[in-house]
């Protein structure tokens, strides 16, 4: 394979009380690619993706084993720095989640909390990410406005530049088009395309098409187990298992 | 048949909940005119003679009384409810978090009598051997600071079940979003999860702060009852609501002191109607936003 | 990056000291009323009326409080249920989704609920001159009502709330009317919640002072008459704290402590019926 592995998972196992998430995943995932994790909803698809960047244990009861490798270091090691392993990737969810305060300080939130305070810093990291993620030009004129007066598909590029203005090296989306109509996910698609040479991406989707188009890499999962994996050509065109089969052909969903 | 009489017989016990309120008001009103006909309302509020022999009700003393006492409680209880209110919310174990909602229950049902005692053995003497001593003042114990910390514990339960209920509001995907940049559990808290909350939250202490206006029984047995302005947080008061319950008896021997009371009930009623109108309202958009 | 792991601990220790002095006043409180109650509660406290001369730390009790305090708030629940009731059931069966007179309903309960119990007290007193009727138990038991009604209204509201439309739908499906599907399986539905509804409403009823100091008097014999006045146990301890003598505050010390017992029942209580009722939502 051509690819250099970002990140890893060894026997991650997650559950939630009595209920098995994940069960004995074990992965590499190619650097700077867009990897696509695959599967009917309840498989486990969001839980996986959370659980590269730890926010899964911000809910009660839950417990992980096994191991996490980002840049060969495990992320569930006892003394991991929580917040630097968090920063070092951004998170697009389902709903956009602009946060409570205005456009401008939507992007800044993240470059403030770890420390910059320069005033032309900032608005040349605003700037910057804004274009990145291809918003600037929409609201350049009104970035003191509240950040939840814009569209949804408006407000998902801009959690996209929000999380790419901590600089991570990885961008995890939880099915980020979800919610937005055809064209705000087409943009979204794009924005992708545009990032994957210089992220490590990693998208959840239960749409095959959009998995089809984007992804270089892609895993399927089912009931909390990693069916197969390869790279997307291999998995869409000829898939080892037969359960892989049924579900592309959409016996299965 | 029946369904149509038990509807209308329902819609009218529903009308007339919400007209008791102007019921109450209309009645208050009606019963404080005649002082209003022989003072006017600024000379009411606004002068510090209560001479009821010789027909002078000015309030104002009642009225700074409770402004002190208030002012206290709240000062008192807003951080230490709103950080307890985090905790429980933001922090804590869900079953741990469950089992001292629970308690703050159980302090929130405890009677004001109680409240009042308790402030009599604990409170009382603590301020008048330790806390005044500590700041060179004389003060007999029953003063502002006991009314005022009294009733600190006892809007606090209500300021915790409210506050946890409206971070409990907040959508979860904010706080991932915020933790997911590299942000502290405290920085999220305090950038995003109040900045989201903060109408729910001043809503809540307004309850809070309403509560302690026109609390009477705890107030009236630790505060003093002394009919002067406080000057310090170690003076004596006399509450509004204390001026109501000590007096209302006695009072149908001396012209227009039924009035002036009325008059004050009117005052408490009105400004605690205004603050409870206020933040219930803001408080239902919160909610109904949330979902 | 330090300066923020320190701020971290910094709320973290704020806020557990905020959490433990919250608890601490709930321990001291009861404690207190404990240790300085417990002396003074002899068995004759609850057998028996005031005797002559116990102002003055003769013998006697104070169950002529104890029971007025029980008669005088059952009285007033039951009132508050017959209010409350159908109020909530009417802002939640009858009345469209949405509908503005059901969240003006809401807000109007919400709002009497906040208002002042001496403000009640002074409200009940001026009805009670209206109809002619001086201080008596039933003075009290209307005042205390309306007090309460408020609180038990919005506890049985927000039960009721939470009853499943799909089970109301079932019920007009087999040909219920809305009278006999809000009374029969509404009601049964949301049963527990209702309680405990009516039993917070009972709890705060009983620990009410300000509303009853005006309207249901205070005597010294047992209460079997409605149109009397009727001893409360709130009233009981206020008045025996105010003497000078300490075996009659001591005495209020015990009456505070059965008073705070009476309502630690009742929070438990509540406490167990919603715990079940939670339970049985879920499955």
């Amino acid at each position: 394979m051509q690819y250099r592995t970002h990140i890893s998972a060894r026997d991650l196992t997650v559950r939630y009380g009595d209920v098995t998430a994940i069960k004995n995943v074990s992965i590499d995932i190619p650097d700077k690619a867009i990897t696509a994790i695959i599967g009917p909803s309840g498989c486990g698809k969001s839980t996986l993706l959370r659980s590269f960047n730890r926010l899964l244990e911000t809910v009660d009861g839950i417990s992980v084993t096994g191991q996490v490798l980002v840049d060969g270091e495990n992320i569930y090691d006892p003394g991991a720095d929580v917040t630097a392993i968090r920063r070092k990737m951004g998170l697009l969810s389902q709903k956009p989640a602009p946060l409570p305060m205005s456009i401008y300080d939507n992007v800044a939130y993240g470059p403030r909390i770890h420390g910059q305070r320069g005033r032309a810093e900032l608005d040349r990291i605003v700037e910057h990410y804004l274009k990145t993620a291809s918003l600037w030009d929409e609201v350049k004129d009104r970035l003191r406005e509240p950040a939840s007066r814009l569209s949804i598909g408006q407000q998902q590029r801009l959690c996209l530049a929000r999380g790419l203005a901590v600089e991570p090296a990885i961008v995890l989306a939880d099915e980020p088009t979800s919610a937005l109509d055809p064209r705000s996910s087409q943009h979204v698609e794009d924005r992708f395309q545009f990032l994957k040479d210089r992220y490590t991406i990693i998208v959840v989707t239960h749409i095959l098409r959009q998995a089809r188009r984007l992804a270089d890499y892609v895993m399927f999962m089912y009931l909390g187990e990693l069916v197969e994996h390869g790279p997307s050509r291999e998995v869409f065109e000829n898939p080892r298992e037969e359960l892989t089969r049924e579900y592309i052909k959409g016996v299965i969903s | 048949m029946l369904d149509g009489v038990a509807r209308r017989v329902m819609l009218s016990m529903t009308v007339s909940c919400i007209l008791l309120l102007l019921l109450m008001i209309a009645m208050l009103a009606y019963r404080a005119r005649p002082i209003l006909e022989v003072a006017s309302l600024s000379d009411l509020l606004f002068s510090a003679a209560w001479k009821p022999m010789k027909g002078q009700f000015g309030l104002l003393a009642y009225i700074a009384g409770t402004l002190w006492v208030t002012g206290v409680a709240v000062i008192v209880a807003v951080p230490v409810s709103l950080l307890t209110a985090i905790f429980l919310a933001e922090y804590a174990h869900k079953r741990f978090s469950s089992v001292v909602c629970t308690l703050v229950d159980i302090l929130a049902g405890i009677p004001s009598v109680v409240y009042g005692v308790w402030g009599m053995l604990v409170i009382v003497p603590l301020i008048k051997d330790r806390i005044a001593p500590m700041f060179g003042v004389e003060s007999a114990g029953f003063s502002v600071l006991a009314g005022g910390l009294v009733l600190a514990i006892m809007i606090t339960p209500l300021i915790i079940n409210v506050s946890v209920e409206v971070f409990r509001c907040v959508p979860d995907e904010l706080r991932e979003a915020s933790l997911s940049l590299g942000a502290t559990k405290w920085q999220t808290c305090k950038y995003v999860v109040l900045r989201k909350a903060l109408p729910g939250i001043l809503a809540a202490n307004m309850l809070g702060l309403a509560r302690a206006f026109g609390e009477t029984m705890a107030v009236l047995m630790v505060a003093g009852n002394v009919a002067r302005l406080p000057t310090s947080v170690f003076s004596p008061a006399y509450p509004l609501p204390a001026l109501i319950a000590n007096n209302y008896g006695e009072m149908m021997s001396i012209p227009m002191y039924d009035s002036a009371l009325l008059l004050a009930a009117l005052v408490l009623l009105g400004v605690v109607m205004i603050f409870s109108l206020v933040s219930r309202f803001v408080l239902m958009r919160f909610e109904e936003r949330a979902r | 990056m330090n300066a923020r792991r320190i701020e971290e601990t910094v709320a973290r220790i704020l806020m557990y000291a905020a959490t433990f002095s919250v608890l601490c006043c709930l321990v001291l409180i009861v404690g207190t009323v404990l240790v300085r109650g417990l002396p003074a509660l002899t068995l004759d406290m609850i057998t028996h009326t005031p005797e002559g001369g116990y102002y003055i730390g003769r013998g006697g009790g104070v169950l002529n409080a104890i029971l007025g305090s029980l008669f005088l708030t059952a009285g007033a629940t039951v009132i508050a249920i017959v209010i409350s009731l159908p109020v909530a059931l009417y802002i939640n069966v009858y009345a469209r989704r949405g509908s503005r007179l059901a969240s003006l309903a809401r807000l109007a309960l919400d709002v009497l609920w906040g208002v002042p119990s001496i403000v009640y007290g002074a409200f009940g007193f001026l009805l009670m001159m209206a109809f002619g009727m001086r201080a008596s138990m039933l003075g009290g038991m209307i005042t205390v009502a309306v007090l309460v009604f408020p609180v038990m209204a919005r506890g049985m509201d927000e039960v009721i709330r939470m009853v499943p439309h799909e089970l109301m739908e079932a019920s007009y499906a087999l040909g219920a009317t809305r009278f006999e599907t809000a009374f029969k399986v509404v009601v049964r539905q949301a049963l527990p919640g209702i309680l405990s509804a009516v039993l917070i409403a009972f709890g705060r009823g009983i620990g009410d002072a300000a509303s009853v100091l005006f309207t249901a008097g205070f005597t010294d014999s047992l209460p079997f008459s409605l149109l009397e006045p009727a001893a409360t146990l709130p009233l009981a301890i206020f008045f025996q704290l105010g003497s000078p003598l300490p075996e009659v505050q001591a005495r209020a010390y015990a009456s505070a402590l059965i008073l705070t017992g009476l309502i630690l029942v009742i929070s438990l209580a509540v406490r167990f019926l919603t715990r079940r009722y939670s339970r049985q939502t879920i499955s």
